[in-house]
């Protein structure tokens, strides 16, 4: 309960802040808007030359990509650790969280958050209706409870890959450039893990589970019956995931020394 | 000019001092390129050639054009909007050079050591993981040093016009970040320009933006004839000579109403 209130207290306080310079919150929206639109085109553009990707219509990739930007909306607007190694371990500001009442990693998660980023999600939602009419998807009742779901697991798959890679920092201090590698390699779950080869397409399941993300969620919408095992476990790789990277985590914690006197 | 030249000496060191970050570069552009190599392999599917491009020349095209982005890309926008924001411009605006010319040259200073620390090895270590081909014809190879000599030129110009344009907004990330997506997309980074629907093409045709990758990776592909070369590059060529002028424009109107606060 008293998480709760804290989070409402966090998103009250930031609202404040953002409402003050709303006109670079508009272009931070419009120029993430513009970044989804260039990943749209390239979809479009691709598919006048092509009927299929690796099987997959066009419609039903620009659904994939529709479902992927939810879950990644909701990872961007609240796990903004990619410069924890400068920001809290260097600087020594782990101390000052540490002192906190909350648990460390939730406290991060508040002081990060960045609530513009859930735009995405309402842009994903739009695309997801487009692509979903053009293929006369119907909609059933337990739709919006696997959707909300999927869409959790998807974010605690995303959320507990950068949590894991940011608690390297607790036991090797250097800067290291994992951060935006995973990034881009978060890219490679935009599309049907079939078009790669065994290998990758291993990693992006088990290993850095991305697919969980974009492709295996969405195929259960789109009545994919050859991928349905791999939907339904979606919330449970986000678990598995995201409860491995808080056990590294609170281990980490136990381990830190910090910086300066 | 030897001050110039000194500059563009003494970004290559400060680079080379911080050499390690590059490694991890070269991984995140293989990355980049084996997400598109994938792709376009799907999209080739059994077709031969799409617009008369081969699945081999599109992987190439995709390799080499993230190669040369290493190349011609800089952040010397985001360094401006830093001094600007924080005053240091004043500083550098009383130094005995031209500023802006001076920060093409630091540009350029970051472009050769990426050119010889990050495209060449990482264009070696990716043709050995994907399948590429590499153009014997030595004109081939003139033609293209030229050309991405010239995308510098265009990409660093119309990073200077961002650069300049926080003297008016004074706040210019958003700004920024969109323009970095919009080279992406129009420079032929992502899809080649031929590849486009026609409307598209003809809008692009007058636009600087392929002149930063389209340009030198059709040349490197050998997807262009000669004469198609030779015309593309004098295009390039123009866009460079047309650019000044706005650059000239701006930065005059932006000196007269520059604030610099406190001191």
């Amino acid at each position: 309960m008293f998480y709760i209130a804290i989070f409402f207290q966090y998103v009250a306080q930031y609202m404040k802040t953002r409402m003050q310079y709303r006109a670079d919150l508009f272009v931070e929206i419009f120029s993430d808007l513009l970044f989804q639109a260039v990943n749209l085109i390239f979809i479009l553009v691709v598919f006048g030359h092509t009927e299929l990707l690796g099987g997959w219509t066009r419609d039903e990739i620009i659904f994939i990509y529709g479902f992927f930007l939810v879950p990644y909306a909701l990872f961007s607007s609240f796990f903004n650790i990619w410069d924890f190694n400068e920001r809290y371990i260097v600087k020594g500001e782990l101390d000052r969280i540490l002192t906190r009442p909350i648990h460390s990693l939730f406290q991060i998660v508040l002081e990060r958050m960045e609530l513009e980023s859930l735009f995405g999600a309402v842009t994903g939602i739009a695309v997801m209706i487009y692509a979903g009419n053009s293929l006369g998807l119907g909609i059933t009742w337990t739709d919006p409870f696997l959707f909300f779901l999927f869409v959790i697991g998807g974010m605690l798959v995303y959320g507990g890959i950068f949590v894991l890679i940011a608690c390297i920092s607790f036991w090797a201090d250097a800067r290291t450039s994992i951060m935006p590698m995973m990034y881009n390699i978060g890219n490679y779950g935009r599309y049907p893990v079939d078009i790669y080869n065994s290998v990758i397409r291993f990693v992006l399941t088990w290993v850095l589970p991305f697919a969980f993300v974009g492709v295996y969620p969405a195929s259960y919408f789109l009545g994919k019956e050859e991928w349905f095992l791999y939907s339904f476990l979606t919330p449970v790789i986000g678990i598995v995931f995201f409860g491995i990277s808080i056990l590294t985590w609170n281990s980490g914690v136990k381990r830190y020394r910090g910086a300066g006197n | 000019m030897d001050k110039y030249i000194e500059m563009i000496r003494i970004r290559f060191l400060m680079m080379l001092a911080y050499r390690t970050n590059y490694y991890t570069g070269i991984l995140i552009y293989s990355i980049n390129i084996g997400a598109y190599y994938f792709l376009w392999s799907a999209i080739y599917g059994e077709k031969d050639a799409i617009e008369g491009m081969s699945v081999i020349q599109m992987s190439t095209y995709v390799a080499v054009a993230w190669m040369a982005r290493a190349f011609y890309f800089n952040n010397i926008d985001r360094e401006m909007a830093a001094e600007i924001k924080e005053g240091k411009v004043a500083v550098e605006l009383i130094r005995p050079y031209n500023y802006l010319g001076m920060k093409t040259m630091q540009g350029l200073g970051e472009g050769i050591f990426r050119l010889f620390f990050f495209s060449v090895p990482g264009m070696v270590i990716v043709s050995f993981i994907f399948p590429l081909q590499f153009s014997a014809d030595w004109t081939t190879w003139i033609f293209f040093a030229v050309s991405i000599i010239l995308s510098f030129f265009i990409n660093t110009q119309i990073n200077l016009l961002t650069g300049i344009t926080t003297f008016f907004l004074f706040n210019n990330t958003g700004l920024i970040r969109a323009k970095r997506v919009v080279i992406d997309l129009f420079s032929g980074l992502l899809i080649p320009i031929s590849f486009f629907p026609l409307w598209a093409q003809d809008v692009l045709k007058f636009l600087p933006f392929q002149g930063i990758s389209y340009v030198p990776s059709m040349i490197f592909t050998n997807s262009f004839s000669n004469n198609e070369a030779i015309q593309a590059i004098i295009m390039q060529g123009i866009w460079v000579l047309i650019l000044i002028i706005p650059i000239q424009v701006l930065w005059i109107i932006a000196k007269k109403q520059l604030i610099i606060q406190g001191g």
